[in-house]
């Protein structure tokens, strides 16, 4: 019966949050146009989150780009196929790698640091402090991150799959001896521009909308306490991480039932 | 209603206040009245929701029942566009001060004023060094509210709550874990500044003492309800022996030195059979 009850409680309070949480996005959304006047604290978030971010986003881009050379090359040289390789590499990171091991890099450093500041300054009393000097602080604090999030996203998950692909280049044609022609050629022709790469951008827009919504919404909504932000940091990457893997399966579903 | 009785004296009038948190009411059927020019302290023990009083007249919390009606406008009627420009006549202190900690000192000052205003640089500038130069922290505009001590940090608050030159200023505990210099510094500019620009100010605070010495009027709450009010004379001579405990930092009193328990503290300590045998012997 208690287990019953707290199934209940447990579904319920889940849905509030989801309520508030949808509430809470179209405060943002409202916040967007008031932008245009302070433009200078989206550039500055977009800095933030954006380019401090490129560093990362390159340095593991490169890497998962260099083992996809490794790994593809192995098994395509059983099949004599080692000359697809490029085709290979550049569909796995623009399709599937590039979007989601850049929206879970994102979440883990650009994510947590939002919320674990939003949250800071709920409980510094500086939201509050604001909407007592009339300054709303959803246009003024929140709406500019969530852009900037928004708008970086795609930009470094389109990074990511540059230098992954460098990164399949240098080990596949440097040091495994693919034929150079071979590598680009083969990719330039099997990749199409609309079912990969539009797809891909697709992705990273609602992966960079649901990192960036939970990261800030999990600061807004915490408890404004030491432990209520360090745990509100956590769910934000948790979160953000079983919503990402999950909407990728649905997106990649639908994009594929396009396909046949 | 009765709110809606004017008194030009009267900036703020509460009447009725009722306002809960889950199962524990804050206040129960309060009345306060704030009058214009005048520094009125409400003080009452930790807890009593004192720092809620002050979210409920900003319009931050909403009451479940009851009215608050500033200079003749019902807060909790208003549109969010009139409770902002309410909220433009009203300054807070928090009790952290709630510095912007991306902003340097003198970006926060200048901040409502840039929020709200579309003035030339050079006028900003000139207003933020008038406001800077009433704390006596001009010299401190480069800092950042890092390198602040409590103290500090409460006056830059304080030259960022009067930038917009308010017609009342909120203080949240002001005193609370301050050194006597930068107590008696608080005392001064709470005092002068409510002279000089003509302020209402309400004083949220336990601190008896500098409360008392600068307070106009005193509303004391405990428990949801106001127990005392007067000036600061009627306070001290009061006949109420809650009001004496408190004014006069007793420690027993109508607020017991125990915490109310169940079992009286033989039986807690020898358990039920000991307390019996010291019982038989003692009688």
């Amino acid at each position: 019966m208690s287990l019953l009850r707290n199934l209940g409680i447990w579904v319920l309070s889940g849905l509030q949050k989801l309520g508030r949480a949808n509430l809470f996005l179209f405060h943002v959304v409202a916040g967007f146009p008031g932008l245009l006047l302070r433009f200078r604290l989206l550039i500055a978030q977009m800095y933030a989150l954006g380019v401090l971010s490129i560093l990362l986003i390159g340095v593991s881009g490169l890497f998962v780009g260099m083992v996809l050379g490794l790994q593809g090359y192995n098994v395509l040289t059983d099949f004599d196929a080692e000359q697809t390789l490029g085709v290979l590499v550049a569909a796995s990171l623009v399709r599937e790698l590039g979007p989601v091991v850049t929206a879970l890099l994102f979440a883990g450093r650009a994510g947590s640091a939002l919320t674990a500041e939003i949250g800071l300054m709920k409980a510094t009393e500086q939201l509050s402090g604001m909407e007592m000097m009339a300054v709303d602080p959803f246009k003024r604090v929140v709406a500019p991150r969530f852009l900037a999030g928004l708008l970086s996203m795609p930009l470094l998950a389109a990074l990511f799959s540059m230098v992954g692909v460098m990164g399949g280049y240098f080990v596949g044609v440097g040091l495994l001896g693919v034929d150079e022609g071979a590598f680009w050629g083969q990719m330039e022709a099997k990749i199409d521009f609309e079912e990969d790469i539009v797809n891909g951008v697709i992705k990273s827009v609602v992966f960079g909308l649901i990192v960036t919504w939970i990261a800030v919404f999990e600061g807004y909504d915490a408890i404004p306490t030491a432990e209520g932000v360090s745990r509100a940091t956590t769910r934000s990457v948790v979160y953000s991480a079983f919503a990402v893997l999950g909407s990728d399966f649905v997106l990649t579903a639908l994009m594929l039932r396009g396909d046949s | 209603m009765m709110a809606s009785r004017p008194d030009p004296e009267i900036l703020v009038s509460i009447r009725n206040l009722t306002f809960s948190r889950g199962e524990r009411k804050i206040f129960d059927d309060v009345d306060l009245d704030i009058r214009r020019g005048k520094i009125t302290a409400i003080m009452g023990p930790s807890g009593t929701g004192k720092t809620t009083l002050l979210k409920l007249i900003g319009g931050q919390l909403r009451p479940e029942r009851g009215v608050i009606v500033f200079d003749g406008k019902n807060v909790h009627a208003l549109g969010l566009r009139e409770l902002y420009a309410l909220r433009r006549r009203m300054g807070m202190l928090f009790q952290t001060g709630a510095l912007l900690t991306d902003l340097n000192v003198f970006e926060n000052v200048a901040f409502p004023i840039r929020e709200h205003t579309r003035l030339p640089e050079a006028m900003v500038r000139t207003l933020v060094l008038m406001k800077l130069q009433a704390v006596g922290l001009r010299g401190a505009r480069d800092l950042m509210p890092g390198q602040l001590s409590g103290g500090m940090a409460r006056r830059v608050a304080l030259a960022r709550a009067i930038a917009l030159d308010p017609t009342m200023i909120m203080y949240d505990e002001p005193f609370t874990g301050q050194d006597p210099i930068s107590l008696g510094v608080l005392v001064k500019l709470i005092r002068d500044l409510n002279r000089s620009l003509g302020l209402t100010s309400v004083l949220v605070s336990h601190d008896v003492h500098e409360t008392i010495s600068i307070a106009d009027y005193v509303y004391l709450i405990s428990e949801g309800k106001v127990v005392g009010q007067g000036t600061p004379e009627d306070m001290d001579h009061s006949a109420s022996g809650y009001v004496g405990q408190f004014i006069h930092g007793l420690a027993d009193g109508p607020v017991p030195f125990h915490y109310p328990t169940g079992v009286d503290y033989a039986t807690d300590l020898f358990g039920d059979a000991l307390a019996q045998a010291g019982k038989g012997t003692a009688s």
